[in-house]
């Protein structure tokens, strides 16, 4: 297995998929001639030319409905968004075409598209690109939302996505595109839907999603090395649909949840995951479930404002101490 | 046009004509529920330009008032009727409803709702045609009022840079809803609007379907033939309210007099009587028959089907899961 960058996962899965099918295409601001503002698409117009690597003007709203209609007849575009800020501004078509052409047209259409956009806080970026959106886009029937943690699932998920007749919106991360780790060599698919545990533990279930995987393993080790807490770490990386069944394997043995995001709490993916918990294992919990969110400001550019708005590992240790009543 | 295809046309927009007014009644008896857009006045536009293109092959795309269009391209009267009864027979299996006719064996896109969405849809399908080398076209059917989104114009620039294989038909009714156009549109005229994305533009009489099927014949030739896009605009007019609870205060007795004196249908039956090519008695014995097939035929089918089951609410929401196996689990490869 070799290791490499977040965004060159990314963009080994776009040639790969490229160099089988003719109708993949991809599309966005600036990744055809520029390889794209994070590198997911570098080299690909040179290899696949401008009718498949399209540098799209900025007009987000049509770009995206562009490539879904394209998808209509069988295309596969992956539609790459600068920055999940500017997804608004698409909304329209993603939600009103997209997520509902299947329904509307009683199966007649589909359409099997992907949509990648990094989200989340980075360095001092201000309030209008630091938005996590993951919340509006889980709430969409129609969709997939799928968020990769690491650079095998940033890999396996999109290889999924485009060859899955859904749409499917892909949540990146600004600051994991140069993060590295293990990919496999050969070709691999990573499941759209599921959970995975990335670190097992018998006292409390950390549950999270890109980021925030990182943080709550972090929160694991110091619990287990300073307080003998043994933390088990739950990777939601299908946000849409969430894995029921594993949120309840996980919170049936541990007896204890707490739920981290980087997302605002006022309807977070951590509110669907506590109501998951109250539908699915009340019984089974030896404490309420606990969320931790990130302050419901908008985000603000001095830098130690901006720290105290977003969560880190040690906000997950003291939430877990106070569930054990040592804090 | 061909002798032949007038007589057929003439007969097709009297269905046309007769099922939306048989709509009208099932909306007041409340066989049919929602919003409700019909067509009449506005026949010679869609009828028109599907004559100069090729229905069925051809892909076409439009908003809410989409019922013609559809039967246009080869849907069934049967299965749209039903699909505004919300029966699992209708062409979207009582999922859709009036807004949202689907054929997609007859390449029929679809209606959709939201005011100027289709643009870019329209031009994604051009974009597919284009990457898959077929001679289909594209075909985008809107309203005036549309031209105001925002997607109007991003599409537009797009399907120029591109060279996309498109051809926009505004159908300009003078209204978006009650309000008229020069209330909201600095510029009337829309294909002025146009020459801006250096897209070839014309304007012309959409009652007169003759005229139409010329203008159209041109468009769709240009587009074919790989010139890239083409924007016509008809001008024309919608004879009921917008939708149904409408009183149409915002325009004059008289202005619909007027326009219905170029009625799109008496135009072209009175211009065959002239020709010599029918009577008035056969044009009468028309509707009768026509009349006769959209009760017996159309609305009964649609009465006689039966409801979608709620069992299968959830179906057509995500593809078939049989299907996606590998890629929902992972087991692929
Ligand atoms: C995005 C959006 N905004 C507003 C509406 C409400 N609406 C429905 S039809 C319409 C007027 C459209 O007029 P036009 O494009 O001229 O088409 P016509 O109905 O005259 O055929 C409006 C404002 C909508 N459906 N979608
Ligand atoms: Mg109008």
């Amino acid at each position: 297995m070799a290791e490499m960058m977040y965004w060159e996962a990314i963009r080994r899965a776009h040639d790969e998929e490229m160099a089988r099918d003719p109708l993949v295409i991809c599309m966005g601001e600036d990744i055809g001639v520029a390889g794209g503002t994070y590198k997911a698409t570098k080299g690909l117009f040179e290899k696949y030319g401008p009718l498949r690597v399209m540098d799209t003007p900025i007009s987000e709203n049509s770009y995206t409905g562009l490539g879904i209609g394209a998808s209509f007849l069988g295309v596969r575009p992956i539609i790459e968004i600068m920055s999940v800020n500017f997804a608004w501004l698409a909304m329209d078509q993603m939600f009103n075409s997209a997520a509902k052409v299947r329904y509307m047209s009683g199966g007649q259409l589909t359409a099997p598209v992907v949509f990648r956009s990094p989200g989340g806080t980075a360095h001092q970026l201000g309030a209008q690109h630091s938005a996590r959106m993951e919340k509006v886009f889980m709430g969409i029937a129609g969709l997939r939302v799928v968020t990769p943690s690491n650079p095998r699932q940033a890999y396996g998920l999109l290889k999924s996505a485009v060859r899955c007749d859904d749409p499917v919106f892909i949540n990146e991360h600004e600051l994991m595109y140069n993060m590295k780790g293990p990919v496999p060599d050969a070709e691999y698919f990573h499941p759209l839907e599921g959970s995975e545990i990335t670190r097992s533990g018998t006292d409390v279930t950390l549950l999270g999603y890109n980021i925030s995987v990182h943080w709550n393993l972090k929160a694991a080790e110091i619990l287990d090395k300073q307080y003998g807490i043994s933390a088990e770490v739950v990777d939601l990386y299908s946000l849409a649909p969430l894995d029921r069944a594993g949120i309840r394997q996980s919170v049936a043995k541990t007896h204890r949840a707490v739920v981290v995001g980087e997302d605002e709490a006022p309807v977070s993916v951590a509110s669907e995951v506590i109501a998951i918990l109250n539908e699915e294992c009340f019984f089974d919990l030896d404490a309420a479930p606990v969320r931790i969110n990130s302050a419901n400001v908008p985000q603000p550019y001095n830098h130690t404002l901006e720290m105290a708005t977003i969560p880190n590992h040690e906000s997950v240790v003291r939430a877990v101490l106070k569930l054990f009543g040592k804090a | 046009m061909k002798l032949e295809d007038k007589k057929r046309v003439l007969r097709e927009m009297v269905v046309h004509r007769r099922f939306e007014e048989r709509c009208y009644q099932a909306y007041i008896e409340r066989k049919i529920g929602g919003f409700l857009h019909l067509y009449p006045g506005q026949e010679a536009c869609c009828n028109g330009v599907m004559e100069a293109a090729r229905p069925g092959y051809d892909y076409v795309i439009t908003g809410y008032r989409d019922h013609v269009h559809a039967i246009k391209c080869g849907a069934d009267p049967k299965a749209v009727m039903a699909e505004l009864y919300g029966k699992e027979t209708g062409s979207s299996k009582g999922r859709g409803g009036s807004m949202h006719i689907f054929d997609a064996q007859h390449h029929f896109m679809g209606g959709y709702a939201l005011v100027g969405g289709p643009f870019p849809l329209a031009a994604g399908i051009a974009k597919a045609i284009q990457l898959k080398g077929g001679d289909e076209i594209a075909i985008c059917f809107l309203g005036d009022a549309a031209n105001n989104q925002g997607t109007f114009h991003e599409t537009l620039n797009m399907a120029a840079l591109w060279k996309l294989p498109v051809l926009f038909v505004c159908e300009n009714n003078l209204y978006g809803i009650g309000t008229a156009i020069e209330r909201s549109t600095a510029v009337v005229h829309q294909h002025k609007r146009v020459c801006g994305y250096g897209i070839e533009a014309a304007e012309c009489d959409g009652q007169d379907i003759e005229k139409v099927y010329e203008a159209a014949k041109l468009a769709v030739n240009h587009v074919r033939s790989g010139k890239g896009p083409y924007f016509l605009e008809l001008m024309t007019y919608r004879y009921r309210g917008h939708s149904m609870s409408d009183a149409r205060g915002y325009r004059t007795r008289e202005e619909e007099e007027e326009w219905k004196q170029r009625d799109p249908i008496y135009l072209l039956r009175d211009r065959l009587i002239a020709e010599k090519a029918m009577t008035m008695a056969d044009y009468e014995a028309l509707e009768k028959e026509v009349d006769h097939y959209i009760e017996h035929e159309v609305v009964k089918f649609a009465e006689e089907s039966p409801e979608p089951r709620v069992e299968e609410l959830e179906k057509y929401v995500l593809a078939e899961r049989a299907t996606q196996m590998p890629w929902l689990t992972g087991q692929a490869a």
